[in-house]
């Protein structure tokens, strides 16, 4: 299997700046074109174990991120994003197309994608048992899954938790872990071995890095999970742990709250979401310690005693 | 007819699919997403059978076309029926345009067809009491610059756009169905007067099958946007398709045109559904039209502006002309909107006065 590891550079480059690159995340195919390097670097290093589909056959989404033309080539030079030749979006710094790239790889999904209940969630799998942490901002649920993805869970997505309309499965679409400020050094603190992209400074959500997704969820990418638990964590500084059900219609709902396509999906988001909650143990988490956190997920891994 | 696009190959006939591999599949559904047809194009591959013959990847596509389409349906009657429930009281009947007519009196240009607007008709002096009506119910204005506001209401046949506050959809409420400045005025009262009533729709209503027609061309032949021309020929070529079959539809309408003063736009309408999308129009009614085309010079430039602008708006369709051929058609668009002397003036207001006050507020 051709992979973006198995490229050289110039290959890379080549094939970025030509008919594109169709990189393989998940069920997708997503063809990539762009002349940024600051994109490439990005790309190669937290993408190298995923493989390359062949050119000319059918794509799933059409990415282009391209350098700025005329004076701001050089003054100020912004990277500029088009969906097949519509531009949804305004362009960024040139400095933060790898942190686009993966903005408009998760809106793709996001937009197009109504085969799925797109939940804004982390999911992630231990011994069968997926856990899934839906993400109200600041409730560091990326640091906490970047922790535990070092504790031997399965990455199935940071940001994407997608529940098959068909039979209800959690469909891996395992991608690099977005970190925001302060996480960045807990994690490189709490994970030495982890790699981390460049740090990418005064994005709208600050400072950003990504952390490379295990080589293991990768290569498992299309092997699906079955939901255990749904988590809303939130961390607060010096709070005891605490893990407490929370009741399955307010779960329901706050999952709506967090759900990207479900006034789309209309009764089939509703079916769908309805057998979520059913198929899972709905909790608040509190913690302020990693360690103590890592502990009580191997307990929800192990299941009910 | 190899020289046209795919996607228009596939709408004349939606065999020509069998023929398709991954690199075609992948086309076709680019071409389609870009001229807003890809939940169209679901309908016609499976009203002839083609679905189960598609390839799995573009098959899913297919699909979540169908649900996001589903999804909109379902909220755009939602929005209808909260108009309909805003308006309840003034005693008007609710008449729909184009994409949600299409949808709410159930034909075949409804199925498939997405629109982002609901557009309705109302007689000009009952325009304050709908507007407050609107208010009332959650519905803002979007335009809050004073010039706008003047543009709109001084000049144009419908009100600044409306958003609801909350769901944040737009109604456009229109009072004619071409600018108050357009040189030629196609009567609201006749309109009106043979619009017909949705079965089993109590309040609501759409224009007459000549109307729609009509209307749906002036809106693509006047208009100087045609990011969605290949959308709004295949409503014309739907509506002909099935008005078509009733009985003195054809007849009925060369004249319904000349009286409305709109004897161009069916001209042009007559002109390029066949010769893209093979709609089967009566020899005796492209006689009876002639007359309404433009010179043959100007025909001759005319084919060669729609012949582009009328392809999805692609990539993958576009000539060293296309950009050009659009331009000179939203130039053209603009000058059949307003007279010389004030289209000047407006698009001076535009360019200038416009962006300074933009520019101060930001």
């Amino acid at each position: 299997m051709l992979t973006v590891g198995s490229l050289s550079r110039a290959e890379l480059t080549a094939r970025l700046s030509g008919d594109g690159l169709v990189l393989r995340t998940g069920p997708f195919t997503n063809r990539i074109r762009s002349d940024v390097s600051p994109l490439i670097d990005g790309l190669a290093l937290m993408y190298a174990d995923y493989p390359v589909e062949p050119a000319g056959g059918f794509v799933d989404f059409h990415l282009e991120l391209q350098r700025s033309g005329g004076l701001r080539r050089w003054h100020r030079s912004q990277v500029h994003f088009t969906y097949d030749g519509t531009t949804p979006f305004q362009p960024l710094p040139l400095g933060q197309a790898y942190p686009m790239l993966e903005w408009t790889m998760n809106w793709c999904v996001s937009h197009r994608a109504h085969g799925y209940l797109i939940i804004h969630a982390a999911v992630l799998e231990k011994h069968g048992r997926a856990i899934i942490l839906p993400a109200p901002p600041g409730s560091g649920k990326s640091t906490l899954t970047a922790a535990l993805l070092g504790h031997g869970w399965r990455l199935l997505s940071d940001e994407l938790t997608l529940v098959h309309l068909g039979d209800g499965v959690l469909v891996p679409l395992p991608r690099p872990v977005s970190l925001k400020n302060a996480s960045i050094d807990i994690i490189r603190a709490f994970r030495p071995d982890a790699v981390l992209s460049r740090p990418v400074e005064e994005t709208t959500k600050g400072t950003i890095a990504h952390l490379k997704a295990p080589q293991d969820s990768i290569a498992r990418a299309l092997e699906p999970a079955k939901p255990a638990c749904i988590v809303f964590p939130r961390w607060e500084a010096g709070a005891a742990i605490a893990l407490d059900p929370l009741p399955k219609a307010r779960a329901f709902m706050q999952v709506a709250d967090n759900c990207f396509n479900y006034q789309v999906l209309g009764a089939r988001g509703f079916t769908a979401l309805g057998a979520l909650i059913d198929a899972s143990d709905t909790y608040t988490f509190r913690y302020s310690s990693l360690p103590d956190a890592m502990a009580l997920f191997e307990r929800l891994a192990q299941g009910p005693a | 007819m190899t020289g046209l696009p795919l996607l228009i190959r596939v709408l004349r006939d939606p065999h020509a699919v069998r023929a398709l591999d991954g690199a075609g599949w992948d086309l076709l559904l680019r071409q389609a997403d870009a001229a807003n047809l890809d939940a169209y194009l679901l309908v016609l591959l499976e009203d002839a059978g083609l679905l189960d013959t598609v390839p799995a990847a573009p098959r899913a596509h297919l699909e979540w076309t169908r649900v996001g389409a589903a999804g909109h349906a379902q909220a755009a009657r939602y929005e209808v029926r909260q108009i309909g429930r805003a308006l309840e009281g003034l005693g008007l009947p609710l008449i729909l345009l184009k994409g949600a007519a299409y949808a709410m009196a159930g034909l075949d240009a409804g199925r498939g067809r997405l629109f982002s607007d609901i557009d309705i008709l109302v007689p000009k002096a009952r325009l304050p009491e709908v507007e407050a009506a609107l208010m009332m119910h959650g519905w803002i204005t979007t335009h809050h610059d004073a010039y706008d506001q003047r543009y709109y209401r001084q000049w144009m046949h419908e009100l600044p756009p409306m958003q609801h506050a909350r769901r944040g959809n737009s109604i456009d409420v229109h009072h004619a169905i071409l600018p108050e400045t357009a040189p030629v005025r196609p009567d609201p009262d006749k309109l009106r007067a043979a619009a017909r009533p949705i079965a089993g729709e109590p309040q609501l209503a759409t224009l007459s099958p000549a109307d729609m027609v009509l209307h749906s061309a002036v809106h693509l032949f006047f208009d100087g946007e045609f990011d969605k021309g290949l959308r709004d020929l295949v409503d014309l070529h739907r509506l002909l398709g099935q008005f078509g079959a009733e009985p003195g539809f054809w007849d009925a309408l060369p004249a319904r045109a000349r009286e409305l003063e709109l004897g161009r736009p069916l001209f042009y309408a007559l002109r390029y559904c066949p010769r893209l999308l093979g709609t089967v129009v009566p020899p005796a009614v492209q006689a009876a039209v002639v007359s309404d085309g433009p010179n043959p010079a100007l025909l001759w430039l005319m084919d060669r502006l729609f012949g582009r602008a009328l392809l999805p708006l692609h990539a993958s369709c576009d000539d060293v002309l296309s950009s050009p051929a659009r331009f000179a058609l939203y130039v053209r668009g603009n000058w059949l909107r307003m007279p010389p002397l004030l289209l000047a003036q407006h698009l001076f207001h535009k360019a200038f006065i416009t962006k300074h006050n933009e520019s101060q507020a930001a």
